[in-house]
């Protein structure tokens, strides 16, 4: 066992980089489920968003374009969703888990030319000072953008939800449709904004695994993050800082059970590689001890004639 | 004239059908993947023999796959599926598609199946596999004299003797050219995850490792070796050549397209029957892809001089004396490993660190 073999400062940047594509997808969802709908298609949106993403960074050099083809990507398909379940009022988790299979398949289609290419690299911001800092300037200033952005687009949910008209609208949709309806809001026009909004962030997920974290396109990539993501809005109970923390704490103890392993410590390697699942739910369902519910309209269709 | 109209129907039905009975000439064979053929690695390499098959026998085969099939009962639906579909012979390509395999053939004894890197058989079982502990030791070799850290990283995927037996001879080999390499070894628990293959490289980089040793499926691992710099990889299953010259500067390549072939063939002749293969460089199984020029000219040279000795049967890659990592002995001085020892191979060398997960 050598733990001095483990670099701290790495761990954490590191840990970052794993945790956002997670993030990414679960603030997406979170929006989608605070307005009352169930999208089961993430995983289906973050890995059409990682082929679309690749495809559009490699074919204009620019990763950049490529993020923002990734959000189109992951909203356009989502309005698949919105189809199904918004305007032919189907069940929702039928439509979502659809949503997940086309998309993988999709994916795989547009994928067929860009096995084995290389993407451009994104560079990571450089301030001038900051980034030199000994510790914190690796773990705190030398990430690429989508990194920050990641954090900033959390803090800005919090901030709408619980702060805004907007949050207070989207909120009421999401608690009780009739009543939202009763008010005078478009029910099926906000969710199908929030499911598009959804779509888009998961998308950036996909791409950020597919150009940033791997760096490279194969079939099947996102292998699952689609569902923690999914899972982890529930056990954040809806909030976003909480969706923040998990996904880090999820990132974090994926990478340092690596770190354990390579280092040699000799817990058995089984409950390592089950200890990201194990502690990520132990310290969200402890944090949700509170009397914080799931959306009271979640899943449930709505037309106005009822 | 209703009754007439009908029974010409009923006519016509029949004639269709006898029709199609005709056309089950061709002979089905289906295959089982446990990643998508487009993973750049081990199930691409067995759809690139599917494809020879096809290739082969044009219309007298009909081929059908399924891909991404999880380990456990999920594959026992999939070929149950495939059996009642009319498959004549199925292929499954993972190790954990034993059991299944196993206990499927037993309800279908008259479709053949075989299994690839197991170990159980029935009288419609066959396995296969290849020895790719043979292109381990040309690996361990040259990841030996490349090393400057002389920290070798190692992905594991599952614990199971055949990724075992590729740690081990790759241990063997890198020690037998540089006495101060070690090697750490991460247990990925996937075969095909490129996010968490490319962290595990990551990982074993930012701990000094700068040769990174695969046994899991995607190329994620080149990547994130690439992205680092001044790291060296192996191409796993498949060439992996668009990450060469560097990091990639060799790989091993499972070529099945011949014996995928010939067991097609067997089964058109009826004379398959369940065998025990187990080929490695010599027969062609295990191909070493090109050693690039990252590689030095004299290290290049002793790796092919190796392959040439494995080839030839001249060379054992496990031949002692050995022991193993408890001390206790394994092989003596001269003798070599047989056949039994290596498929159950659940200990590592002496030398190794760490234990094999349970």
């Amino acid at each position: 066992m050598d733990l001095s073999a483990i670099n701290p400062v790495l761990l954490i940047a590191s840990l970052m980089v794993a945790a956002t594509p997670l993030l990414l997808a679960a603030i997406g969802e979170l929006v989608v489920e605070k307005a009352g709908v169930l999208n089961l298609g993430v995983e289906g949106m973050m890995i059409t968003g990682a082929i679309a993403g690749f495809a559009a960074a490699v074919e204009s050099g620019s990763p950049l374009m490529g993020f923002v083809a990734a959000a189109g990507a992951g909203a356009l398909l989502s309005l698949l969703f919105v189809v199904l379940s918004q305007i032919a009022l189907a069940n929702q988790v039928a439509s979502g888990l659809a949503l997940t299979l086309f998309g993988l398949g999709l994916s795989a289609l547009m994928g067929q030319k860009y096995v084995g290419v290389k993407p451009p690299a994104m560079g990571r911001i450089d301030i001038p000072v900051l980034s030199d800092l000994p510790v914190l300037g690796r773990i705190l200033f030398s990430h690429d953008i989508v990194l920050y952005f990641g954090i900033a687009l959390t803090a800005v949910v919090w901030a709408v939800l619980k702060y805004s008209r907007i949050g207070l609208i989207l909120r009421a949709v999401g608690e009780n449709h009739e009543a939202a309806h009763a008010l005078g809001y478009k029910v099926v026009k906000i969710r199908t904004l929030a499911i598009l909004f959804g779509g888009a962030c998961a998308g950036l997920g996909g791409a950020y695994i597919s150009l940033i974290r791997v760096p490279q396109w194969t079939e099947g990539m996102t292998a699952g993050v689609g569902w923690i993501a999914l899972a982890l809005v529930v056990f954040a109970s809806w909030k976003p800082w909480r969706a923040l923390l998990g996904a880090y704490l999820f990132g974090g103890i994926t990478v340092l059970q690596l770190n354990l392993q390579a280092a040699g410590v000799a817990i058995p390697v089984e409950y390592l590689a089950m200890s990201p699942y194990l502690i990520t739910i132990l310290v969200l369902v402890i944090l949700s001890a509170d009397k914080s519910n799931a959306p009271a309209s979640l899943g449930r269709s709505f037309h106005a004639s009822r | 004239m209703k009754f007439a109209k009908l029974l010409a129907g009923a006519a016509i039905a029949l004639g269709l059908a006898a029709g199609g009975a005709l056309a089950q000439d061709k002979t089905k064979v289906g295959f089982v993947y446990v990643g998508p053929v487009g993973d750049g690695g081990w199930t691409y390499e067995h759809n690139q023999g599917r494809l020879a098959v096809e290739k082969e026998f044009g219309d007298k085969v009909e081929t059908v796959y399924v891909e991404n099939v999880a380990e456990g009962p999920d594959a026992e639906r999939v070929i149950t599926q495939m059996a009642l579909q009319g498959a004549n012979l199925i292929f499954t390509t993972s190790f954990g598609y034993m059991d299944p395999t196993i206990n499927v053939a037993a309800k279908f004894p008259d479709v053949k199946f075989e299994h690839a890197t197991g170990y159980k058989r029935a009288n419609n079982v066959s396995t296969y596999s290849a020895r790719f502990y043979e292109g381990r030791a040309v690996q361990g070799t040259i990841a030996g004299r490349m090393t400057k850290s002389n920290v070798i990283g190692y992905i594991g995927s599952y614990p199971i003797p055949e990724v075992i037996r590729g740690i081990n001879s790759a241990y063997i080999h890198a020690k037998k050219v540089n006495p101060d390499v070690q090697f750490k070894i991460v247990w990925a628990f996937t075969w095909f995850d490129p996010a968490k293959e490319a962290d595990a490289a990551k990982v074993l980089i930012e701990q000094g490792a700068d040769v990174i040793l695969q046994h899991t499926d995607s190329t994620a691992p080149q990547a994130a070796a690439q992205a680092a710099g001044n790291v060296y990889t192996f191409g796993q299953a498949s060439d992996m050549i668009e990450y060469a010259p560097a990091p990639r500067i060799s790989s091993i390549i499972d070529n099945w397209a011949p014996y995928y072939i010939a067991r097609t063939k067997a089964v058109m002749d009826g004379t398959w029957a369940s065998v025990d293969t187990w080929d490695g460089i010599g027969a062609g199984m295990v191909g070493i892809g090109e050693i690039t020029d990252a590689v030095p000219a004299e290290v290049k040279a002793e790796a092919e001089a190796l392959m040439a000795k494995i080839a030839s049967g001249e060379y054992h890659p496990f031949t002692g004396p050995l022991k193993k990592q408890d001390g206790s002995d394994f092989l003596g001085e001269g003798e070599t490993a047989d056949d039994g020892t290596l498929a159950g191979m659940n200990f590592y060398v002496e030398g190794i660190e760490g234990s094999i997960p349970e």
